[in-house]
């Protein structure tokens, strides 16, 4: 458990905020200050919508040191609707209804609960799309 | 007895800019309860209870309804919200707030009041109450009021059939800007030992049958009389009414005691489906009131807290409901989002059992 690093990533664990290139609108998560595409120093803070897709995912049933509560859980990578492709894990769901390619939504979960005694992290995760018809609206 | 100088209206009409509501995904059947610890004799209370998932708290669930109620708000920047306060008694820490979690996960941060509120059932509405007054005076333009609970109950107890989770949250503000106005309140508190929790104990006791009548119908029906008659208004008045709801029958009765109808009450009751959510209880039933709601409808809510006390709020809804019911998940949609779970797995997912 490491108090700094987990407070310092607060913004980005909690809501999903990122980074946007204000040279070529490339929109970089998790934040790094340089543009991945252009190499332009990029450090416009961006919230991204939660949007994405499942593009790959296992079930984990060792899992590190930390997360045994949460053990079987399913870790995912999700394309967000912005591009960034993100490693989170999955919730609400159990694996044999996972598809490649299924519409997932951020919901901010509890990553680490900390024992009786330690801080709880808090975190994203991602889970099916609740509420089908505000996300079949066209949106940018 | 209520007269103007007894009921709570602010110096600035105040009213509700967006509302949503949460209920995690599992269920424990009141008969798997029965089937544990009665040997399946005996009626249950509700069908169906809440349980919060492993990764779920208040702090989770009170930052997924506030998103919902910003989402219906359509609010330009939540750096606008000067206060969010979340009533609760099951905050994940005994010493840190839950509030500065989701005012931080909602971008409120860090020009905002944040604070926790308790009192039993009622410290949902203790939040709403203080919020109107924060706007009604000049002091915000937004304020956030949320009621959440993942509510514990003794294995084996009389309350583990019922004792819930889920809730709702309100982002109050502006009158002109609300999709309901706030009409006034009333509150009737006395000091009436029903139920209790000490400090380091993870169950609460309570008075077994003393719940009933003293505390709940007493607080209930004084509360809701004493506001409608500082109003001038009755039964007839309202489309909808919203009461606590412990099980599924004290609202039922306490509504009709007051002289409204079965169908002005059933909109608004998922204690049945739900169990009781405590501090969420009557806040939740409000969303779901809200779900339906048409402009020109009078709803009246009156919560109830052990301890004891009630708030009583009398609203009337705007043209404004009608875009913004869709732009969140309906109340009934995270009811009807059902996975049925046996004891055993309520048992992991509740921490009352661990490796
Ligand atoms: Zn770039």
């Amino acid at each position: 458990m490491n108090i700094p690093r987990n407070w310092r990533l607060q913004q980005q664990r909690y809501r999903l905020e990122g980074e946007v290139c204000e040279k070529c609108g490339a929109r970089i998560f998790p934040a790094r200050d340089i543009c991945p595409e252009c190499e332009a120093p990029a450090k416009t803070p961006l919230v991204f919508s939660g949007k994405g897709e499942v593009y790959s995912y296992t079930t984990v049933h060792t899992p590190p040191q930390g997360f045994e509560e949460f053990a079987p859980y399913i870790l995912a990578l999700i394309q967000l609707e912005e591009g960034p492709l993100i490693t989170a894990q999955l919730t609400d769901v159990d694996a044999d209804h996972v598809d490649i390619g299924m519409p997932v939504e951020m919901v901010t979960r509890k990553v680490q609960g900390g024992g009786a005694e330690g801080p709880i992290v808090y975190g994203y995760k991602f889970r099916p799309v609740l509420h089908a018809t505000v996300h079949a609206a066209p949106h940018e | 007895m209520s007269d103007t100088t007894t009921i709570l209206r602010p110096e600035h009409p105040v009213g509700i800019v967006g509302y949503g509501a949460y209920v995690p995904r599992y269920r424990l059947p009141a008969r798997e309860v029965s089937r544990v610890w009665t040997g399946g004799y005996g009626g249950t209370p509700i069908k169906e209870k809440s349980v919060p998932g492993p990764d779920e708290d208040v702090v989770t669930m009170s930052i997924e309804a506030a998103r919902n109620a910003l989402a219906r708000a359509a609010l330009p920047d939540p750096a606008l919200i000067r206060a969010v306060w979340v009533g609760s008694e099951s905050h994940p820490y005994a010493v840190k707030p839950t509030s500065t979690i989701v005012a931080e996960a909602i971008g409120a941060t860090p020009h905002t009041q944040a604070a926790d509120w308790e009192f039993a059932c009622k410290a949902g509405t203790e939040a709403l109450q203080a919020a109107i007054g924060f706007i009604g005076s000049g002091m915000a333009r937004y304020a956030l009021a949320i009621g959440m609970d993942t509510a514990q109950a003794r294995p084996g107890d009389a309350l583990e059939y019922t004792a819930g989770a889920g809730g709702a949250a309100y982002l109050l503000g502006p009158a002109e800007e609300s999709l309901a106005v706030f009409e006034g309140s009333f509150s009737y508190v006395t000091d009436t030992p029903d139920f209790w929790r000490r400090a380091y104990q993870h169950y609460p006791s309570h008075g077994g049958r003393f719940t009933g009548q003293p505390a709940y119908f007493k607080h209930i029906t004084a509360a809701a009389r004493g506001l409608m008659d500082a109003l001038g208004t009755s039964p007839a008045d309202y489309t909808y009414v919203v009461l606590h709801q412990p099980n599924a029958k004290f609202p039922k009765s306490a509504a009709k005691k007051l002289g409204f109808t079965p169908e002005q009450v059933k909109d608004g009751l998922l204690v049945n489906e739900i169990g009781n959510v405590y501090a969420g209880s009557s806040l939740i039933g409000l969303a779901a009131v809200l779900d339906e709601a048409r402009p020109g409808d009078r709803l009246l809510l009156v919560s109830y807290g052990s301890g004891a006390g009630s708030d009583a709020f009398s609203l009337r809804v705007t043209e404004a409901i009608v875009e913004r019911q869709g732009r969140a998940p309906l109340t009934r949609e995270y009811v009807a989002r059902r996975v049925e779970i046996d004891y055993a797995t309520y048992v992991r997912f509740t921490g009352k059992l661990r490796k």
